[in-house]
């Protein structure tokens, strides 16, 4: 895997990865469907959207809608992919996704934009920190969390023939460079962003950056830590989790979502039956959102590279 | 219409409904008022409308049924058995562990069953859905979708009617079953939905409102959907829950009724009845 991750912002916006790639898989592939829910134009298929008509169907603002009618495409055929905001790509449409997609067994993709604080002026009504929470207890879905755009890519790239209900929760700014260009980053495999035997973090999206500064931090002072990027939250990849919860005895786990239901709970799913090591979280706390500018929010709700720290410390010192 | 053909289909509606109260008796219980009022319905469709093969339950070009008020299962069930999908015995599993039977249409279980439903409200978006993907693929089958009266309380309905509209499915026909009950009592009482076909109309559609347990109203109603232009259809089905069994027919509470094998057996007595009077 080729890591290119040195702190830098990604030269292209995830708008204008999405804007590019859904069309370009609907163009290879013609089962493949883009369905929207009234917002096209903030992932940039606008266009695109107008000149394709039927490739891409703009559902208006009625997200049950859109999943049901994406799970009638399913039943014949069609590879469905609906977009809308985070909190209505899940807890809106919740029982379609589970009933009319899941149950049913019409495989269907989900992209869910502006996850947790990157809703920021958006606010709390548009700010999911449950959506994974929801999407993980869909039996047999897949649930990611982007960290850059060229994982973006690559997921995109796969994901359209995987069985299931599958989600995908993305940024649309900037974020962090993490891989390669043209790096593949298979679902369902832990990504080793650096290596430590001190502690571990397993750590999505937004996390990454804030998880690796952490480590910078760390060294400082000798401490040697390991930050995997565990971008498929589910499937979790049980036997990553297992190898560096043995060889660090000490985990932490970071992620832009509710400490219940995410990527802790993922983590401490596996360990607490198999393993049990001393393991630590950065999440939000049990709370609901609120309105602000990102970095505002990071500090609000402790999603930093100092709580990090702190939590990685106290994991080494329950060892 | 023929009178051939009316009598072959009064006659298969009047199996359906036997079918249905039949599985119904093999568990003792089940929603029996809104399975028999859409019996004539299933009939209609299944003699005379639909293009299926029991062979070939998934064939992609075959016309396709969703029966959203997913709790008529067994009627539904009854009429696929007669049309030869699987052993017409086999509807007397309902419900009991392991069935290819649920109380609510599952594809995942029942050969001809073409898409699951039971949360109400669900399967007119999926109705839609796979009107949209016939319309894509330009086939030129037709997605019959039936809808209960109770049901369009769910918003959901809605949603898929406008979305329905606004992308020209002309290919879909949704059939309301205007019982007049829901669970808890009659409809005007709990969220009033009168005028149903005014409202249809409104929202687009193609609309026709008709004795929905007279096979020959139903024939002449579908018929008249074959003639494509650039509106889904909608008829509105006046009928009457728990319609052929008298005593089902007066029970106000008729959702769902629990009764011995000997009512059971009067019921089917009387539906059988029916049925030689037409032989």
């Amino acid at each position: 895997m080729n890591i290119v991750y040195n702190g830098e912002m990604e030269s292209r916006a995830f708008k204008e990865i999405l804007g590019k790639e859904i069309p370009a898989l609907a163009e290879k592939d013609p089962d493949v469907i883009y369905l929207d829910a009234d917002l096209m134009s903030c992932i940039g298929t606008a266009k695109w959207a107008a000149a394709h008509p039927d490739r891409a169907i703009n559902c208006g603002i009625a997200e049950s809608n859109m999943i049901g009618v994406a799970c009638g495409l399913a039943s014949q055929g069609f590879k469905p992919i609906c977009h809308t905001f985070g909190p209505f790509a899940s807890r809106r449409c919740f029982d379609q996704l589970f009933l009319s997609a899941g149950y049913t067994g019409n495989d269907i993709t989900v992209i869910g934009t502006d996850p947790g604080i990157t809703a920021a002026f958006n606010g709390g009504t548009h700010m999911p920190f449950e959506d994974m929470a929801l999407y993980r207890a869909i039996p047999t879905a897949t649930v990611i969390d982007i960290a850059d755009a060229n994982q973006l890519i690559s997921v995109l790239n796969q994901v359209s023939d995987i069985k299931g209900v599958k989600y995908i929760r993305v940024p649309r700014k900037l974020t962090a460079k993490v891989y390669a260009d043209g790096e593949t980053t298979p679902i369902g495999k832990g990504n080793t962003i650096r290596e430590g035997k001190d502690a571990v973090v397993f750590a999505t999206g937004i996390m990454i950056h804030e998880a690796m500064m952490a480590a910078a931090e760390l060294a400082k002072e000798g401490i040697e830590i390991s930050v995997v990027d565990m971008f498929t939250v589910k499937p979790i990849d049980k036997e990553c989790v297992l190898k560096y919860a043995k060889a660090t005895g000490a985990v932490v786990t970071a992620e832009n979502h509710n400490k219940i239901g995410g990527l802790y709970s993922a983590v401490t799913e596996v360990l607490a039956g198999e393993l049990p090591v001393p393991v630590e979280y950065v999440a939000v706390e049990d709370v609901y959102g609120e309105v602000g500018p990102q970095d505002y929010l990071r500090k609000a709700f402790d999603l930093t590279s100092d709580h990090i720290v702190r939590k990685v410390k106290k994991a080494i010192g329950r060892k | 219409m023929d009178a051939e053909l009316k009598k072959s289909l009064q006659k298969l509606a009047a199996q359906i409904r036997i079918g249905t109260v039949e599985s119904i008796k093999s568990r003792g219980f089940g929603h029996i008022g809104g399975a028999l009022s859409v019996c004539d319905a299933l009939a209609v469709l299944y003699g005379s409308q639909m293009t299926v093969d029991p062979a070939n339950p998934k064939m992609p070009t075959r016309d396709k049924l969703v029966c959203s008020k997913g709790h008529a299962g067994p009627a539904v069930y009854a009429a696929l058995a007669l049309k030869g999908f699987y052993p017409y015995d086999e509807i007397k599993t309902l419900n009991q562990p392991g069935t290819k039977f649920p109380s609510h249409c599952d594809c995942n279980k029942t050969p001809g069953v073409d898409i699951t439903t039971g949360s109400l409200g669900q399967g007119t978006s999926l109705a839609a859905g796979i009107a949209l993907a016939d319309k894509l693929k330009k086939q030129s089958c037709r997605t019959f979708l039936i809808v209960g009266d109770g049901e369009i309380n769910e918003g959901q309905c809605w949603e898929a009617f406008m979305f329905a509209a606004a992308k020209k499915l002309s290919n879909l026909v949704v059939l309301i079953d205007w019982n007049k009950k829901q669970l808890d009592g009659y409809t005007k009482d709990i969220l009033p939905n009168e005028d149903l076909d005014g409202k249809m109309k409104a929202f687009g559609f193609e609309t026709v409102k008709i004795n929905g347990n007279d096979v020959e109203a139903l024939y002449e109603a579908l018929e008249n959907t074959k003639k494509g232009g650039d509106k889904p259809y909608a008829i509105v089905m006046d009928t009457v829950k728990g319609a052929g069994v008298k005593e089902v027919e007066e029970t106000m509470s008729n959702h769902s009724m629990t009764v011995g094998a000997d009512k059971f057996d009067e019921w089917l007595a009387e539906l059988r009845e029916k049925l030689a009077a037409l032989e």
